[in-house]
């Protein structure tokens, strides 16, 4: 048992980086689903991220409409145009999360 | 804190700045929120300064923690991000660390939490952006920009859909942040409601000993509940981080 790390440690870590890479490139088919599950964790944790998604990406297209609306005195139009696709970005979101991930 | 008349509630009195540090902390602006910062940071290398000193060969209790940290980290980078992830290792280590000490900081009595201010996790999230912005930049070049252009879709749906996407990927900021901070500020206050409840109901005398008692349990699970919050969103954030950083090094 010796404390300190000499010896054969570069050639030991070298087989050990490789074997976790190795685990870390069979590992990506997993991780959509734990990480779905840890995200979410429980039904209020998955509830609290779908508001904040789509609420989030709301506040987003309003925020460029009215900037852009203020720029361009156009003042209603193109804040009515964003807002709609406000909403679809904030479905695509979600659909980003929840979808089934190739690979 | 809170209660001082018994007929109110300052449930947001907490989150109020003062300065820290006395006379020096107030004439530069140093507040509480600051001083928790500092000592968050100085706690993460505290952590692993003196968690790794021993360098056993069987690690004790704070080396396994230091050590067990590192690797739930790395290997969380590695299978979100893919083999590139060690190059973005440090950075998402320190956030998860700056963020878990601000939140479990924040659960003690008469500290502050600084993550529930949405100027402190507002900032950290645009870090968190401009960083995975600038890394797709680097990676791709002016590639990146097909980021936005989803695949197979009809030519006449284009303009529509890349406007979508460039809104879906700036709500990531208010996403990330507003996550965070909303997380945080939520428990605070129902602590602190809670909290008053049992002050105001134990005043009105012996017909309140009961329901004050109630809400001093209740207030005791809820500080369970803020420790997995505090963890969570924790991690939540960082593996937002290693996904965001997937998309910007493989864009899709």
């Amino acid at each position: 048992m010796s404390q300190d790390q000499g010896g054969p440690d570069p050639s030991f870590e070298d087989r050990l980086t490789a074997a976790r890479s190795k685990q870390g490139l069979d590992a990506p088919p997993t991780p959509p689903s734990t990480d779905g599950g840890a995200l979410g964790g429980s039904l209020w944790g998955i509830g609290l991220r779908v508001g904040i998604e789509l609420v989030s990406a709301l506040v987003v297209a309003v925020a460029i409409g009215y900037g852009l609306d203020r720029i361009f005195h156009t003042t209603p139009i193109l804040t009515v145009v964003f807002v709609p696709l406000g909403g679809a970005a904030g479905v695509a979101n979600l659909w980003r999360m929840f979808a089934p991930k190739k690979s | 804190m809170a209660a001082e008349g018994s007929s109110s509630i300052d449930a947001l009195g907490q989150f109020q700045l003062h300065p820290a540090l006395g006379f020096i902390g107030g004439s530069v602006n140093f507040t509480q929120a600051n001083l928790m910062m500092v000592i968050s940071g100085i706690g993460v290398l505290a952590l692993l300064w003196f968690g790794m000193r021993p360098r056993a060969m069987v690690p004790g209790r704070l080396q396994a923690a230091a050590e067990l940290s590192y690797d739930t980290l790395l290997s969380m980078c590695l299978e979100q991000i893919g083999p590139e992830g060690r190059k973005y290792f440090p950075f998402v280590f320190t956030l998860f660390f700056f963020i878990l000490f601000g939140n479990l900081l924040g659960v003690f009595p008469y500290f502050f939490t600084f993550t529930s201010h949405i100027a402190v996790t507002l900032a950290l999230a645009l870090l968190v952006f401009i960083l995975v912005t600038t890394v797709a930049i680097q990676e791709h070049g002016w590639h990146f920009l097909s980021y936005f252009v989803p695949q197979g879709i009809p030519k006449v749906l284009l303009p529509l859909l890349v406007v979508i996407e460039v809104i879906s990927y700036l709500s990531r900021i208010i996403s990330l942040s507003v996550r965070l901070f909303a997380n945080m500020m939520a428990g605070h206050v129902m602590l602190e409601v809670f909290g008053a409840f049992i002050i105001m109901l134990a005043g009105l005398g012996v017909l309140g000993y009961f329901p004050a008692g109630l809400s001093l349990a209740l207030n005791t699970i809820l500080i369970g509940f803020e420790l997995l919050v505090a963890v969570l969103q924790a991690y939540v954030f960082a593996v937002l981080t290693c996904i965001y950083l997937h998309d910007a090094v493989h864009l899709h």
